[in-house]
């Protein structure tokens, strides 16, 4: 297991070098002077500027130097410098990741919570009420647009049934207050960005584990369960459900880049403080060293994701456990 | 679901084409058929809608933030300039859907040709295209389409290729999964002992086979490519000169407390097109997998 973990690792560390260079080769391959193009538009391209960046970045050095300074420096978690903020890029996002991070695990925590319930109910009476509505969930599911989803329950939230705060992350008022005051009311200005990000995916989840209940529940060992007398729950939840889970997991690991992309879309709608509303200031700013940073810092959390979904795979799935 | 009795006779003991057949079972299929309608409906609207309809979608006409339905003139009423809502829907669906085809074309091309080498070839080939692939799934879509189009234009075209690029690896798995499975099999085995070079196994033996899936996969890569052209257009990353549903939504978002219906409707637009397209996937799907439509 530790084996199979540090290469994962070092696999992991590899995709992250192809990020870097990606990257590398964008600054270059975009129109105009790689030196204005890092600076920014509206960074103040001053000629001391350029020059700096010049320096900085040994623009003229060869290319496969200048490569290797840049990914060594990447590779110490150095993201250059952001020329609009005036400040080192790892900062920057420092301080937006944790939003962005707590905005993902509560939106895949919702809909795989719910997407799973949905789709094990469903899988009792496959063709019963239940097993439609998780059909039409699941295809509306797919086709709204998960900002315009965001923009709705605003107007409902904001203006109709006005019971969650529908901008931002914190209440201003309660800067003062304590920990726990804060803490809840973090979680109250979450759920509604949380949800809109969750609809989508609970679609996803709720058909999947439909289909693999479907499986499961015609196997061998769930009808052993049954004959011995174990009672409903227990055959759904304890025996079935554990082996339906598998699929689940896999898809759980595979949606993650989605649910990220989705979250930036859904971060900008409700102001919330994360590196999405930080990429679109960068955007706006054409400020490429940090639209860039974000970059290669969401990539490292996919890489991270998929890392963790192997070793819940395997720790759900002991079959796998020993090998490989 | 249980399979055929061998010993019953055949009724239609004509061979179909597959296509055919699958246009049959697709017929029958009440929610696909529906779901075509409304697409062919929405493509006749984005067509020819704003000629008969005669609005200019950029023009003010107005007050702004008409409500609907309070002047005859302007049923959805007008958005936060003044201009009149109709219109902008039916200029603004053109440029989303041809940017959805063109992303879903470009997507295919790729992830079809490099699943269908990594597939075909194996080996090493495969190792190296899917590791290739593993890496384009390591860069969250959104994020990478939003650089590319930030660094290069904000064209059309280049949401088109920046969406295309961004969404061929899922392709390009079905493609070597389908590859992998078909080169196995007698035909191919036979195609090879003929002489057949291995362009024409791929594309013309294995390709026409393993086309079922890859036509679902195709449909269903419209309706992802409507909705990353819709979220880059919101985010203001579109054609800035080109009405799109997305910019729609975009434009009118500061104002959703007072006006509802300006970002109401080109959502509800879009929602309803990527809906007639999933539709119309899940009907090929059961269409060329009759077995399992139970599921």
């Amino acid at each position: 297991m530790a084996g199979y973990l540090l290469r994962r690792l070092a696999y992991g560390l590899l995709l992250m070098a192809g990020v870097v260079i990606l990257n590398f080769f964008l600054i270059r391959l975009a129109p105009g002077d790689p030196a204005e193009v890092i600076a920014g538009d509206m960074g103040g391209a001053t000629a001391e500027v350029l020059a700096a960046i010049r320096a900085d970045y040994g623009l003229d050095q060869p290319l496969l130097v200048q490569l290797g300074r840049y990914l060594g420096a990447m590779m110490q978690g150095d993201l250059g410098e952001s020329y609009f903020f005036n400040r080192p890029v790892s900062e920057l996002i420092g301080a937006r990741i944790g939003p962005t991070i707590l905005l993902v695990l509560a939106a895949q925590v919702i809909s795989i919570t719910i997407g799973v319930a949905m789709g094990v109910m469903a899988a009792r009476k496959p063709n019963g009420v239940l097993s439609g509505a998780v059909s039409v969930v699941a295809t509306i599911g797919y086709a709204v647009p998960v900002f315009w989803m965001g923009i709705m329950l605003i107007i409902l939230f904001a203006s109709i049934i006005p019971i969650f705060p529908v901008e931002g992350m914190a209440d201003i008022r309660l800067r003062n207050e304590g920990w726990l005051e804060r803490m809840i009311d973090i979680l109250h200005h979450l759920a509604l960005p949380a949800f809109s990000l969750a609809v989508i995916f609970l679609a996803i989840y709720a058909r999947l584990s439909r289909a693999s209940m479907l499986d499961v529940l015609g196997a061998d060992y769930v009808r052993t369960a049954r004959a011995k007398g174990a009672s409903e729950r227990s055959v759904l939840f304890r025996h079935a459900l554990r082996n339906a889970a598998l699929p689940v997991i896999t898809v759980a690991g595979l949606q993650f880049g989605g649910l990220l992309s989705g979250a930036l879309l859904v971060e900008t709608v409700f102001n919330w403080p994360g590196m999405g509303t930080l990429a679109f200031d960068a955007i706006l700013r054409r400020d490429y060293t940090l639209l860039l940073g974000v970059l290669f810092c969401a990539a490292a959390m996919v890489v991270i994701a998929n890392i963790v979904t192997d070793l819940a795979y395997r720790l759900a799935d002991p079959r796998l456990g020993g090998e490989t | 679901m249980s399979a055929a009795d061998p010993a019953a006779p055949r009724k239609a003991a004509r061979a179909e084409s597959p296509l055919r057949e699958a246009w049959v079972m697709f017929r029958r299929n009440r929610p696909a058929m529906a779901g075509l309608a409304l697409l062919v409906l929405i493509i006749l609207a984005t067509l020819y809608g704003a000629l008969l309809y005669g609005g200019d979608p950029y023009e003010i006409v107005w007050a702004p933030h008409e409500p609907p339905g309070a002047t005859p003139e302007f049923p959805l009423g007008t958005d936060y300039l003044g201009r009149d809502i109709v219109a902008g829907l039916l200029t603004g669906g053109g440029p989303t859907l041809a940017v959805g085809a063109a992303a879903a074309l470009l997507t295919m091309l790729i992830g079809v040709t490099i699943g269908a080498l990594a597939g075909y070839f194996g080996g090493a080939i495969d190792n190296l295209l899917m590791r290739f692939t593993e890496f384009f799934q390591v860069l969250p879509a959104l994020l990478f389409a939003m650089v590319l189009v930030t660094l290069f234009s904000p064209s059309l075209t280049m949401i088109a290729i920046a969406i295309g690029l961004v969404s061929w690896p899922q392709t390009a798995r079905l493609t070597r999964a389908e590859f992998l499975k078909i080169r196995k099999l007698e035909y191919v085995t036979a195609a090879r002992a003929i002489g057949a070079r291995d362009g024409r196994i791929m594309w013309r033996v294995i390709l026409p086979n393993a086309l079922p899936p890859l036509i679902v996969s195709a449909t269903l890569t419209i309706g992802v490519a409507i909705l990353f052209e819709a979220g880059l257009s919101f985010l203001g990353l579109g054609d800035p000169n080109t009405m799109s549903w997305g910019l729609m939504i975009g434009a009118n978002r500061a104002y959703i407390l007072s006006a509802w219906w300006p970002v109401t409707f080109p959502g509800l637009a879009i929602f309803l097109t990527v809906f007639a397209v999933s539709l119309v996937g899940d009907g090929l799907n059961d269409a060329f997998n009759p077995k399992l439509r139970e599921r």
